[in-house]
């Protein structure tokens, strides 16, 4: 069997809840597919159920959430539930939005592995997402 | 994971995963054990110019399959970038009400590279579904528009989507897609102009010998939902007549026979991709740009020394240079693009 840490980048971008500002995800899909990644965006107004099954089903490495309505301490803490629950917590997962740094330090302790705020080098998401991944990959080998 | 056995107990992350296996280039073994499960999923392609539908009309299907209890596969292809491989897959957004649907599966799939509207591992992913148990599996293409016509080898019926008040009619006749439609949709029906496009389809298929079956033609409107039932029934009766008439067989016979050698000349290209690293390596290129050596003598030097069976290489990709990328990314582009290609990423 070819070598499965050769195949593209799989990332789900998703939008959740009733938050309509979809400028950054929109960035940040363009921007991971111009690093060579396979994107999947779900557009707005997904509950958490729907982006991890979409993930399953689309076998993605990684889940990248934004939210910009302030909703993050709901949304992204009901998206690790949904992941553990479905035995998906593998998948990394992380976002970004306008999210304070306290609230960003407690999701980290959650379980999302980062959060990117407002002037986040996009340099920097890319590596982070492409390092993760592939690390991810090397362990399910 | 053992996905094959995973696929027999109808586990969803199996099915996700072989996917991935066989887009890597490993279906083989996959294929063979579960070949014998598959060809009992009925198959339609939706293809169709960029915005005239396509995911919205498939969702209006999925909704009307789900409606009488089949279950449903859903691939929905879109283009790779040539310039950084990577792709943006949209066509999920309009098919969202279906996601949590534990009888719908979507997996949507980059082209990468492969031209014809579907990627090269369309069929294998069509027959992992099959496999799967899946009543129904739809194949949206990646819609550029112009000869598509890949999509018919991998679906028994193939519906052809076109857009009023976009000259799609004389598209239809140029591309050669009029060969492929088992059923024409006129999608947009509330478009001041699909009257029109529906007469000259109509004239059209008039000017046309048909053998068996001439293709049904459908006006419908997807975001409402009009003429699904019609398009539904036009499905099927395209299905009927294929399985009594016994074209199903030969069809797929045919098809097989394209999948086959698609899968010599894919084992032929990496031998060649292989070839030509080498080539490429040993300055050969720089030979013919400086005009010392032509394309033709080139080739020939390359095909002397050819062996088909020699191990595959990946692509020494000359990859045409990238002018545009997200602004903030531009400096970190160039060298994250080449790690990328390096790792085989
Ligand atoms: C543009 C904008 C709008 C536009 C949105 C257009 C669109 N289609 O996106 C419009 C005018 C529609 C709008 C409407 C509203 N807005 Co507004 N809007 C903004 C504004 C000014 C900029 C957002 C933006 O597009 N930035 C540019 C993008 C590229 O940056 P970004 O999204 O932040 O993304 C970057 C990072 O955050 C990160 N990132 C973001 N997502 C992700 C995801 C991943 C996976 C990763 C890795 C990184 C990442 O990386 C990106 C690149 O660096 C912000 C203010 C601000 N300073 O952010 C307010 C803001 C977000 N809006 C706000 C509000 C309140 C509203 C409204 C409720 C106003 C109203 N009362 O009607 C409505 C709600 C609309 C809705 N349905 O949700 C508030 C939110 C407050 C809060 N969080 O509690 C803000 C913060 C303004 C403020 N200071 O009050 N808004
Ligand atoms: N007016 C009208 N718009 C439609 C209809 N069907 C789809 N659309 C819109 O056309 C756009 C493209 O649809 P989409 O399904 O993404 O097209 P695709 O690119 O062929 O998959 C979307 O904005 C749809 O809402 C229709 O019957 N009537
Ligand atoms: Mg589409």
């Amino acid at each position: 069997m070819p070598d499965q840490t050769k195949r593209p980048i799989r990332i789900v971008v998703a939008k959740a809840g009733l938050d309509g500002h979809d400028r950054g995800a929109k960035v940040i899909a363009r921007a991971l597919r111009d690093a060579g990644m396979e994107v999947i965006y779900t557009g707005l107004f997904q509950t958490p159920e729907q982006i991890v099954e979409t993930a399953i089903q689309e076998d993605a490495d990684g889940i990248g959430l934004s939210i910009l309505s302030g909703a993050h301490m709901t949304l992204f803490p009901l998206v690790v539930e949904q992941l553990k629950e479905r035995g998906a917590d593998d998948i990394v997962f992380f976002g970004g939005g306008t999210i304070p740094a306290d609230d960003a330090a407690e999701l980290k302790r959650l379980g999302v592995r980062a959060i990117f705020t407002p002037g986040a080098p996009l340099a920097e998401i890319i590596e982070f997402v492409k390092s993760e991944c592939l690390k991810r990959r090397e362990v399910l080998r | 994971m053992d996905v094959v056995e995973g696929i027999k107990r109808g586990d969803r992350r199996a099915l996700a995963r072989a996917i991935s296996v066989a887009e890597g280039g490993g279906a083989a073994p996959l294929v063979a054990a579960l070949f014998k499960e598959t060809g009992r999923a009925f198959t339609v392609g939706i293809t169709g110019p960029p915005g005239v539908g396509k995911s919205t009309l498939t969702g209006a299907l999925v909704t009307r399959a789900r409606k009488e209890g089949k279950s449903v596969g859903l691939i929905l292809v879109d283009p790779s970038s040539p310039f950084s491989q990577g792709a943006l897959l949209g066509d999920r957004i309009r098919l969202s009400e279906h996601f949590t649907d534990p009888g719908v599966f979507i997996r949507s799939m980059a082209s990468r590279g492969h031209l014809g509207g579907i990627a090269g591992a369309t069929g294998d992913a069509v027959m992992l579904m099959d496999a799967f148990g899946k009543d129904l599996v739809i194949v949206e293409t990646v819609g550029v528009g112009q000869s598509e016509i890949e999509i018919a080898e991998v679906a028994d019926t193939t519906v052809v989507c076109l857009q009023p008040g976009s000259g799609d009619s004389i598209q239809v006749l140029k591309a050669g897609i009029m060969e492929i439609a088992d059923v024409f949709v006129v999608n947009k029906a509330d478009h001041p102009m699909a009257g029109q496009l529906r007469r000259e389809i109509r004239v059209m298929m008039t000017m046309l010998d048909w053998q068996g079956w001439a293709p049904a033609l459908v006006m419908t409107q997807a975001t409402t939902g009009e003429g699904t039932e019609q398009l539904w029934e036009a499905l099927w009766s395209h299905h009927a007549y294929l399985q009594e008439s016994g074209e199903l067989r030969s069809k797929r016979a045919g098809a097989f026979a394209h999948e086959v050698r698609n899968l010599i000349v894919g084992r032929l290209a990496a031998s060649v991709d292989g070839a030509m690293a080498g080539a490429v390596a040993s300055g050969l290129m720089e030979e013919v740009a400086d005009r010392v050596l032509d394309p033709y003598a080139a080739a020939e030097q390359i095909l002397q020394r050819f062996d088909p069976k020699a191990p595959a290489a990946t692509a020494a990709r000359l990859a045409p240079r990238v002018r545009a990328t997200v602004k903030g990314l531009h400096t970190a582009s160039a060298a994250e693009i080449a790690h990328h290609r390096e790792a085989g990423v």
